[in-house]
């Protein structure tokens, strides 16, 4: 395997037609946002760009990045973006174990220094060295690192790798680091989620294996395609938010009209992402639509903006639940009852002044 | 009859531009809480309308945006301003930098706060310095709330003015972060009015120099024996 091949090879061998080949690249080219005048640099890039070898990093995770993956809508995705993606490296799915893997990794990484792309799923321990998380006997520290040194560029899926999510939350023993915290120097696209939307993930993919570069990112290294809006800006319930038909509780009737979530916590309008038009499943729902607010998986911090079934934290995170309201009218009575307790030593203690004032003033007295 | 009071200078002492501000800047804050408080704490209308029949919460943050814009022009135009009014106007007053000022400070401290000294000889017909200070806060409250808005608008706006806000949501960590403080900083503004509109009565009452008509008609009165020669 000297010759790397190009996508279109690889699908030809599996047997997908021209036509297959063509619906694939104009659904992912959409998928990514990509005007229609791109589908042929995409298709073209295709054709014959050889693929670049990948290795899939696992750290601190749960699989639930690969898991979604491998659920994408369309079967190409699985079949061929990561089955023949020429993982040359992923945990989860390689054939090989224990030397040979590493074997594998470190071959991939000499042959292929500079030009491979890192996708790394899990954030990084690095409280007491690193000894939280060990592959092969190596820290995710050092493998990260050591990996990101050769790497064209570096793929963060899902929150951990984007912010630390379950793992990263107060009080964080390990110390779960993301990614971009502790490398720099080299592209990186964060694409948060618990997990991230398949689409999402396998169109990311594509745009660098079919162009080489990462697609156009956000302040946060996020994908603008997919990222750039709210939730909330996207959901088919918003109507009903400026509308102000708000579901008081779970089972009341404005729940079963559909109406919006917002005031039983849903954190769609602080969530950046693509759920809303993209949805899950093959496009069939997603969290909102089935009737449950947004917990803002694909943001930083999530966990500790308890509770979740309020929009807005409380003021001391996870520990009370009292919020910026009840912290806000309490400040407010305390200075009501000091503006009081002024107000009547002031007719006290100036009494004899404003006496004198109204004594001087002619028609005084 | 002849009845002769005592003897009162006159001051101009709060040029137009500045009541201007004020009244605006005023009008804006009630605005900006009430509907502010509202988008925290949709109340429950029961209706039993469709959604695109009804628009009452998107008329409330409508109301919030635009009052935003004209509080973020206000201050713009009283900092401006702070360089080119009278001198009870000007920047300097708001930056408690010098020695006077903290000398004003503690005598300000202690006749109106603690009441401990009966009377006292005016250090400036203008602020005193504690309310300066005060406007020293709520201006700073006024830059958080200004970035912190904008920054959450910003993602649907296409103008401009609130993309030059973006940079607060990733510094603080994200949009609930943001929304949160915003919502909080709420409560300053609350707090400050009310401490605001106690004093200003608390020197018409006990002063009578005209504390409240000056932000109207500009004038401020002071007995010849109060000012400080």
């Amino acid at each position: 395997m000297e010759e790397r091949q190009t996508f279109w090879d690889k699908m030809q061998e599996k047997g997908y037609t021209r036509r297959d080949f063509l619906k694939f690249c104009a659904w992912i080219g959409a998928a990514s946002g990509l005007q229609a005048s791109s589908i042929g640099s995409l298709v073209h890039a295709m054709e014959t760009k050889p693929r670049p070898p990948v290795l899939w990093f696992h750290f601190q995770e749960c699989t639930c990045c690969s898991e979604s993956f491998v659920r994408s809508s369309h079967p190409i995705v699985a079949d061929v973006v990561l089955d023949h993606i020429s993982l040359d490296y992923t945990e989860t799915l390689q054939a090989a174990a224990g030397h040979q893997a590493e074997e594998a990794r470190r071959h991939t990484m000499e042959k292929y220094k500079g030009q491979y792309l890192m996708l790394v799923e899990g954030s990084i321990p690095t409280a007491a060295n690193g000894v939280y998380c060990c592959i092969g006997g190596h820290t995710a520290l050092d493998i990260v690192k050591e990996a990101a040194a050769g790497a064209a560029a570096i793929v963060a899926w899902g929150n951990c790798a984007y912010a630390g999510c379950v793992q990263g939350a107060k009080p964080n023993p390990t110390q779960a680091t993301p990614i971009r915290d502790i490398i720099k120097g080299k592209p990186i696209v964060n694409v948060p989620g618990c997990p991230p939307i398949p689409e999402v993930m396998a169109g990311t993919i594509v745009h660098y294996l079919a162009f080489g570069r990462l697609p156009q990112l956000d302040s946060q290294g996020r994908p603008k395609a997919f990222y750039s809006r709210r939730v909330h800006d996207t959901c088919y319930r918003r109507p009903n938010y400026d509308a102000g038909l708000f579901v008081e509780t779970f089972d009341d009737e404005n729940a079963r009209k559909g109406y919006c979530l917002y005031k039983v916590g849903c954190r769609g309008p602080v969530t950046y992402n693509a759920c809303a038009v993209t949805k899950w499943n093959e496009a069939t729902s997603f969290p909102i639509q089935s009737g449950h607010g947004c917990i803002g998986c694909s943001e930083a911090g999530n966990w500790d903006n308890a509770p979740l079934y309020e929009h807005l934290p409380g003021v001391l995170g996870y520990t009370s639940e009292t919020d910026a309201d009840t912290v806000g009218m309490v400040a407010a009575g305390i200075t009501t009852a000091a503006l009081g307790v002024h107000a009547l030593t002031a007719n006290a203690r100036k009494r004899k002044q404003i006496r004198k004032q109204i004594e001087e003033s002619p028609g005084g007295k | 009859m002849e009845q002769k009071g005592p003897s009162r200078v006159t001051f101009y002492v709060w040029q137009l531009p500045v009541r201007l501000f004020h009244w605006i800047n005023a009008l804006c804050i009630v605005l900006l809480i009430i509907t502010g408080y509202l988008i925290g704490n949709p109340v429950a209308l029961q209706n039993s309308q469709e959604a695109h029949m009804g628009h009452w919460f998107g008329t409330v943050r409508l109301i919030h945006f635009a009052a935003a814009y004209v509080f973020l022009f206000a201050w713009i135009y009283r900092i401006i301003y702070a360089f080119m009014g009278n001198q009870y106007a000007r920047w300097t007053n708001y930056l408690p930098l010098s020695q006077k000022q903290w000398d004003e400070f503690k005598d300000v401290i202690a006749i109106d706060i603690f009441m401990m000294v009966e009377e006292r000889k005016i250090h400036s017909p203008g602020h005193n310095s504690v309310a300066c200070l005060s406007y020293l806060f709520l201006g700073l409250a006024s830059v958080f709330q200004i970035a912190s808005g904008f920054g959450l608008l910003a993602p649907m706006s296409e103008w401009w003015i609130a993309d030059l806000f973006t940079w607060i949501v990733p510094m603080m960590d994200g949009d609930t972060n943001v929304r949160f403080w915003h919502h909080l900083m709420m409560w300053f503004f609350v707090i400050f009015t009310m401490v605001h509109v106690y004093i200003v009565a608390f020197h018409d009452y006990v002063e009578a120099r005209g504390t409240t008509s000056s932000m109207i008609g500009g004038w401020k009165f002071v007995e010849e024996k109060d000012l400080q020669k």
